[in-house]
């Protein structure tokens, strides 16, 4: 992966020393992270390691307890998502991204509609937001034939990608992704990854939430790895591999114990490894690169191999 | 699933990852079903009933007059609709605001207020419109099912029509509101009967104005639904509430608006039928609310909210109306009609089911 610029300048969204707490639930404690612009900083943690608490914390859902929440290097409190996102600071949340039955174009101005005209004949400028829905989109590298489509017709990886778009448009500069790639097989989660790449390659901090390694480490500058609520590494790119990666994500002790599963999920993950380290090149080089036609991500692995790793989604 | 994984072919050379077929693409229309349905019906009974004069224009006029009131219920129950909510109440306000005109104009010695006709007109609306503020913010607390919430106000409205009515007026039946007294026309009744109460001849056939009431709000409604911000915030809050108040739409405001909305509709068929008529009733516009619902979902609108059509709300009006004129007109026992209404209902549901599945395929 090519270093372009990241590992310098400072941090454009930093918490230091964050906890939250329910009750006598410690959900969240101590964590310290940041992400620069231009750069994706991966959240990574096995379920229950906080991830969606940080997630809501940094996005205005919930006030931390503690700790010191910096953006473009001044401390400050967010009071709400919409303070967030007035901020510049968009969030994209797996399953509440988008509406189904809403075509593209309506989906990615809902709440910001451009207008034309006055008084009571003020209208939707609909030509606009179709015309600018479909460029925005053509810009991440997604060709809309038919903005007019219901987004329900669009595949996960590519919902996930108009919402991403929707966030750059809107003038995000921090972009926290929850889990985009969960629920989607190999191949749209290379789609996804994509997008993440492009942002980055605009300018946006990205902070990428996942608890797959293969997904986050082509994509990812650094790596925060949670685990029960607390930071348990942070690693820029250099110092990780992705073997060690998968291993930090289960967690020291715990991985004797889990030492079959692991060796299972590691045979049976060589193959997405090789591929996804192949996609990520690809990838990397398309965002930074010439503008020509994509290549399609996997050129590799026959087609029979991929049906069987999407058929899951 | 087999709709992901189908349409990306391995042949990539762009990114169009999907192709919708153009069969697909006519189904997503949610106003094609209710248009289909108007041909078939029409088709149908003028086989059925060509012996007697289906296809005529006195025939014509009589579903047209039928379909308006109707009609013009369904338009806003539509948009309420696909904001993702119901109104069970609006018959029970259309009595009350058609109530509360007739009790406004009658004299005092008859327990009225002996108010004028526009002010009367003016007052009924506000109340009326007071009624649907109650049935939103009934809605907005609560997060209840507005279907629970406007249940309970259909019987509530309607009771307090009844027992405020009996109370003031001792009945259940005002009428003369063309008349202060006898041979003493009502000022302002002429113009009240051009805009609301008229009947054209065209060929043969009389057609209400409200016919052009109708037209004329199912245009505005599809205009503002399509067309303005606020029509896309309609769908937003009945597609998903949470996605639409997560980018900032107001989504208790856009309920509350098209609750007040149903309430003017139904105070505006009232006032076109208590001018029809010179008279209103306490009972008047019992079950219209299923009527309506089933013209809107006959027309396309989801149950679940987030999609559907004003223009198909209207048309299912219509059908409505052939059905009911055309079950009169054969001398069908009228006694059948409501199985071929709900037989309609079930029919159109399950087609739009499919429709969605197609248009929104996951």
């Amino acid at each position: 992966m090519s270093d372009t610029a990241t590992t310098s300048g400072r941090p454009l969204l930093e918490v230091n020393g964050m906890s939250k707490y329910f009750g006598s639930v410690i959900a969240i404690k101590d964590i310290s992270m940041f992400v620069r612009a231009g750069e994706v900083t991966c959240l990574l943690g096995d379920n229950g390691a906080g991830k969606s608490t940080l997630i809501k914390t940094l996005s205005g859902v919930y006030r931390p307890d503690e700790g010191e929440y910096l953006f473009d290097g001044e401390s400050m409190s967010l009071s709400s998502p919409r303070d967030a996102l007035s901020r510049g600071i968009a969030t994209v949340y797996q399953d509440l991204a988008m509406i189904p039955l809403m075509s593209i174009w309506r989906n990615f101005f809902l709440g910001s509609e451009p207008t034309k005209g006055w008084g009571p004949f003020r209208r939707y400028d609909v030509e606009r937001a179709r015309a600018t829905t479909r460029e925005e989109m053509g810009k991440m590298g997604i060709d809309i034939r038919d903005p007019d489509q219901a987004v329900g017709t669009l595949s996960g990886g590519e919902r996930q990608s108009v919402a991403i778009a929707r966030a750059v448009f809107f003038g995000a500069r921090v972009l926290i992704l929850d889990e985009p790639t969960a629920a989607l097989g190999v191949k749209q989660a290379g789609v996804v990854l994509r997008y993440i790449l492009q942002a980055k390659h605009r300018g946006i901090g990205v902070i990428f939430i996942s608890h797959n390694p293969h997904h986050a480490y082509p994509v990812g500058d650094h790596f925060v790895i949670l685990r029960r609520g607390q930071v348990y590494g942070d690693y820029a790119k250099d110092e990780l591999a992705l073997d060690k990666l998968v291993q930090l994500m289960a967690g020291g002790a715990e991985l004797e114990n889990l030492a079959h599963e692991l060796e299972r999920a590691a045979t049976s993950g060589e193959e997405v490894d090789r591929e996804l380290a192949s996609a990520a090149k690809i990838i990397e080089h398309e965002a930074v690169g010439s503008s020509t036609t994509p290549e399609p991500v996997q050129t590799e692995a026959a087609p029979a191999e991929r049906e069987a790793t999407d058929a899951d989604d | 699933m087999a709709t992901e994984t189908a349409p990306a072919p391995v042949v990539q050379e762009d990114e169009r990852v999907r192709r919708g077929g153009a069969l697909s693409r006519l189904l997503s229309r949610p106003e094609l079903g209710a248009l289909v349905g108007v041909v078939l019906v029409y088709v149908f009974f003028a086989i059925v009933a060509a012996d007697h004069n289906f296809v005529s224009f006195p025939t014509l006029a009589s579903i047209l007059n039928r379909a308006a009131p109707l009609g013009i219920l369904a338009v806003a129950v539509a948009l309420l609709m696909i904001a993702g909510e119901f109104d069970l109440s609006i018959g029970s306000i259309l009595g009350f605001a058609g109530m509360a005109i007739l009790i406004l104009v009658t004299s005092p010695d008859d327990g009225g207020y002996g108010l004028a006709l526009w002010p009367a007109v003016g007052i009924a609306i506000v109340l009326a419109s007071f009624t649907g503020v109650v049935n939103g913010v009934l809605v907005n607390l609560t997060k209840l099912p507005s279907f629970i919430i406007t249940l309970g106000t259909l019987f509530i409205f309607r009771g307090l029509t009844i027992a405020v009515t009996r109370a003031l007026t001792n009945r259940t039946q005002l009428s003369g509101l063309d008349e202060v007294s006898r041979d003493v026309p009502r000022p302002g009744f002429d113009l009240a009967h051009t805009l609301f109460g008229i009947k054209v001849e065209v060929l043969g056939g009389r057609f209400d104005i409200a016919i052009l009431w109708w037209i004329g709000l199912a245009a505005l409604a599809t205009w503002i639904l399509l067309r303005t911000r606020q029509g896309n915030w309609i769908f937003g809050t009945g597609g998903a509430v949470d996605a639409a108040r997560n980018v900032g739409v107001p989504v208790n405001r856009v309920k509350l608006t098209l609750f007040v909305t149903t309430a003017v509709a139904a105070s505006l068929v009232a006032l076109i039928q208590v001018v029809q008529t010179n008279s209103a009733d306490t009972l008047r516009g019992a079950g219209l609310e299923f009527e309506a619902i089933i013209a809107a979902v006959v027309g396309g609108c989801l149950l679940t909210g987030g999609y559907g059509s004003v223009v198909g709300a209207a048309l299912g009006a219509l059908i409505f109306a052939m059905t009911r004129q055309g079950i009169v007109i054969t001398g069908i026992d009228g006694d059948w009609y409501q199985v071929v209404l709900g037989t309609v209902l079930v029919v159109a549901v399950i087609f739009n089911n499919f429709v969605r599945k197609k248009a929104a395929a996951r």
